[in-house]
């Protein structure tokens, strides 16, 4: 069961300002129907740039209804001008937080009321373009680059949570990583593979090619691994942690470990494990 | 608020007649069944009887039953058991809609050098029988087909199943029975079965137990090492009061299938009739000729789960949904995308579980409260006025 607030039940099971504000002079749509949720929000923005009426229809869990219900409370009575500063964090303030797998229902409010500002003063919707990286929820590049400039963003949990990207199938990780690093200003390492080696450059890419491309993977299943000596091509390793007592940790070794060695180092190599 | 509680095929109450049978377990039976003085033969008596009724269950001896920790055990055992007896054997079979429990340790063999084959279904939830059987090889060390999906109820046909694969060369066929066992009849001795997995907290035994069913005659090898219980082929000092709770569990189980299969049935076909007719928009998810008895799975168009589940939960209703928003994944359940659920409903889906333990008044309940709800949420939808705008 999620841990919602008082506030977010109150706003889900009480919704104020459900429906279409009368006379409305500005719409923000976001979401989909395959997305799971998605939010139209209606203002009537009157003299003065004074937000007189605000009202949301929304498809989604509690807590897309309640960030709605809430975004609709708090813009009432603004200027349009306060009311473009509101982001996300507001919202979710607003209702005394919300779970971190929820926060994207309060990016969806802050979506919903850029475009309707954006609508009222007549301003191109600036509808993100770009390349689709995660299909499941099509979400672009240029929006992933958007929320680790913006949102300060720099795990794949974060644009998870924040934009959903990712949360489906997981075959985008690898793309919204290199997003993160790319617009963070961090290159993501290559491994540069000499023609020619030196048994002492020989050791060292073994150690690297075991720290960047094997131990993540092992330790993602609470294994590890360790090098032990490298002795003409073969290379003798400990495997450790639940590798250790592993019954498949055999077929790890050759399958993975070893592959992984003569793909990225050289051909020759034999993988041996030392108890 | 009363609790009207039809989640039953995440979890049961522990049952008034096993929770007897296990409190003398926890507080005088307390002995190790594996020490040699009287209190270690004190508690040794209580497991055989376990062993045999859950054996009597399914129609199976007593020897190829192995209690393990959770219906997750029994399925990892199982899967891992084969690849050890067929090393050289790398294809594993299994399906799109399987439990987490074996979709996801077998998808995770890719990385060991293993080819998975997962077979898809039909918009129906039927399996496509012939994938199946054109992917077997002599390669494939083993086939794992669940009896029961959790989520719609739909039955795999596993018996026949079991046949035809083990004639195509396949090594082992084995089923994650969790969902399946004491609803369904089982009779292990007259099939091609030769592995089962079950689960206590499914059939009103508490959670923290299981069994595997191992057809004697099986090559098999322990999951969990370095200790002699269960004749070697699980080590751990025995979970005792909940495998004494698990045996009668199974021996209340085979006096309830009848009930189950009757006044469950009914309880259940008359809760889907009536939202049926009352609600429009909606329909039931799953092989309609093939379910279990006490499950229903209903989507209802334009509307999102988890929103659905929080109100009910107002009315003291419980039930789950195969919305993404309720599990903390985002995608809606892997079982209603295989079997092509439009993401108009599949997002506002719904999954009904009874027992033995629910009452006509529990289902009216839900009648009575379920349209207005469903109303509500799509007084608030956008998608629903653009649909019935489209209508009108």
């Amino acid at each position: 069961m999620w841990d919602y607030t008082e506030k977010v039940r109150d706003h889900f099971l009480n919704p104020r300002n459900v429906g279409v504000a009368e006379n409305a002079n500005g719409v923000g749509e976001v979401g989909s129907l395959s997305c799971g949720d998605a939010l139209k929000l209606t203002i009537r923005v009157g003299e003065n740039d004074i937000i007189e009426d605000a009202k949301f229809q929304t498809f989604g869990c509690a807590s897309a209804i309640a960030s709605s219900s809430a975004l609709t409370e708090m813009v009432k009575g603004l200027a349009l001008d306060e009311a473009a500063k509101i982001t996300n964090d507001d919202i979710a303030e607003f209702l005394g937080g919300l779970p971190k797998e929820k926060i994207h229902c309060s990016v969806m409010g802050r979506d919903g009321l850029e475009r309707a500002i954006a609508d009222y003063r007549g301003e191109v919707i600036k509808v993100t373009q770009g390349n689709v990286v995660c299909e499941c929820f099509g979400v672009t590049d240029l929006e992933i680059e958007r929320a680790v400039k913006e949102d300060g963003l720099a795990t794949i949990d974060q644009i998870i949570n924040h934009l959903k990207a990712g949360g489906g199938c997981g075959k985008c990780h690898d793309d919204i990583e290199a997003i993160i690093h790319r617009v963070r200003g961090e290159q993501a390492m290559e491994i540069i593979k000499p023609v020619r080696m030196s048994n002492m450059q020989k050791i060292k890419l073994i150690e690297s090619t075991l720290e960047r491309e094997i131990k993540p993977t092992l330790q993602k299943d609470r294994g590890d691994i360790e090098l032990v000596d490298v002795v003409g091509n073969k290379v003798y390793v400990r495997l450790q942690g639940s590798c250790a007592s592993c019954s498949k940790s055999q077929i790890t070794l050759k399958n993975h470990v070893e592959a992984k060695l003569r793909e990225l180092v050289t051909q020759d190599l034999v993988v041996e494990e030392v108890k | 608020m009363r609790t009207i509680y039809l989640d039953n095929n995440a979890t049961t109450r522990v049952a008034d007649e096993v929770l007897e049978e296990m409190i003398p377990c926890l507080r005088d039976i307390y002995g190790n069944p594996s020490s040699m003085h009287h209190k270690g033969a004190e508690a040794g008596e209580p497991l055989k009887l376990a062993r045999q009724r859950v054996a009597s269950l399914l129609g199976a001896q007593p020897d190829e039953i192995l209690f393990t920790s959770c219906g997750t055990e029994s399925d990892s055992t199982a899967i891992n058991a084969a690849m050890v007896a067929y090393p050289d054997k790398k294809h594993i079979v299994t399906t799109m809609v399987e439990h987490p429990a074996v979709k996801t340790y077998c998808e995770s063999l890719e990385k060991h050098g293993y080819r998975v084959t997962l077979v898809p279904v039909d918009r129906k939830g039927r399996l496509d029988l012939n994938a199946l059987y054109a992917s077997i090889s002599d390669d494939t060390a083993i086939v794992s087909i669940m009896w029961a999906n959790n989520e719609t109820g739909t039955l795999f046909p596993v018996e026949e199943i079991a046949k035809k694969v083990k004639s195509l060369g396949a090594a082992v066929f084995h089923t994650d029975a969790v969902q399946a066992v004491g609803k369904v009849d089982i009779n292990l001795a007259d099939s091609a079965i030769d592995m089962l997995s079950l689960s206590g907290h499914k059939l009103h035994a508490p959670k923290g137990v299981g069994a595997l069913y191992i057809r004697k005659g099986t090559k098999f090898s322990p999951f969990l090492m370095g200790g002699h219980q269960e004749n070697g082929r699980r080590a751990g000092t025995e979970n005792h009061s909940s495998i004494v709770a698990l045996g009668r569990a199974c021996s209340l189980a085979a006096e309830m299938m009848e009930e189950e299969n009757t006044r469950v049935k009914a309880l259940r076909d008359r809760l889907e009739k009536r939202l049926l007719e009352t609600i429009p928009n909606c329909f039931v998810n799953g092989d309609l000729d093939n379910r279990l008895p006490n499950t229903c799975s209903i989507s209802f168009e334009y509307v999102e789960g988890e929103a659905i589940l929080l109100m009910m939960n107002e009315f003291g209703i419980c039930a789950s949904s195969g919305s993404a928003c309720t599990s903390g994944s985002l995608e809606p359940s892997h079982v209603l995308r295989a079997m092509g659920i439009p993401f108009t409903a599949a997002h506002g889906t719904i999954r009904f579980s009874l027992s033995t333990d629910n009452t006509d008044e529990d289902i009216d309940t839900v009648i009575e409260n379920l349209p207005g709800i469903i109303h509500t949420l799509r007084q608030m939808s956008p998608f629903w006025a653009e649909a019935m705008a489209a209508k009108a």
